[in-house]
């Protein structure tokens, strides 16, 4: 039985860059990829924080500590921008699943929304938890 | 000359081996999230920076008790899916079997430490 020829090609999004110019549609996909996986760090990181709450003062202490300080605020602000860029992203795969918007002006367009309203969501997020 | 039909040799190869549950869960997840995500970033939002009795009192209050618990359940299932289609993309044979059982692995725990949290504030 002949072995089927394995064709070397380059494995998304690898291409993007080398061989394939970037895109709103290309950046936008990769970009509700990474986010999405990012966020376990912040997953981590609260629910940790939440263990310490239910624990004990001292334990609570070290993990307010952490989550509060720079590297608390850079994780969670990086963090809740990544939600809403996945979250919007999330809801136009919804809306390209139902077969709509896949044309490329709107597709851009859809696009560009993700980046400029995740932005404006982590904004306006920020004002009124703070 | 070839023995195999066409058929023969594309079966099995390359694809998920089942149908479209894993894209579907996904979609059902999405939308719960949808739901839940912003009630829940208000709620550890607002909790966040306070003290331990203020943390305590708000995970006891049964609103932000159930939509994190849910989130709990459903946000670390969807991300179980999600990375398991990154490691698909990206990993093969046995690599791609253990980072799989890993991402479940990791996202069980986090669910079940966030419950145990949550059940020994709220209850």
């Amino acid at each position: 039985m002949a072995a089927p020829k394995r064709v070397e090609r380059p494995l998304s999004p690898f291409m993007i860059g080398p061989y394939y110019r970037p895109q709103m549609t290309s950046i936008s996909s990769i970009l509700t990829r990474i986010t999405g996986n990012g966020l376990v760090v912040a997953a981590l990181l609260a629910v940790w924080w939440l263990l310490a709450a239910a624990t004990s003062d001292d334990y609570f202490a070290v993990a307010n500590a952490v989550v509060t300080s720079w590297f608390g605020d850079l994780v969670f602000t990086l963090s809740l921008w990544a939600v809403w860029y996945h979250y919007l992203a999330g809801l136009r795969h919804l809306y390209f699943d139902a077969g709509k918007g896949l044309d490329i002006p709107t597709a851009e367009k859809l696009g560009w929304a993700c980046i400029i309203g995740s932005v404006v969501l982590t904004v306006i997020t920020i004002l009124l938890v703070q | 000359m070839r023995y195999l039909t066409a058929r023969k040799r594309a079966e099995f190869r390359g694809s998920a081996h089942h149908g479209t549950e894993h894209h579907w869960s996904m979609t059902v997840s999405a939308v719960g999230l949808a739901l839940l995500v912003p009630a829940w970033l208000y709620v550890f939002g607002s909790a966040l920076g306070g003290t331990r009795e203020e943390v305590l009192a708000t995970f006891a209050r049964p609103f932000p008790a159930i939509v994190t618990a849910l989130l709990l359940v459903v946000g670390m299932r969807h991300f179980a899916m999600g990375a398991t289609t990154m490691i698909e993309d990206y990993a093969r044979g046995t690599t791609r079997k253990m980072l799989i059982i890993g991402v479940v692995a990791l996202s069980w725990a986090i669910a079940a430490t966030g419950l145990y949290a949550l059940v020994r504030i709220a209850l």
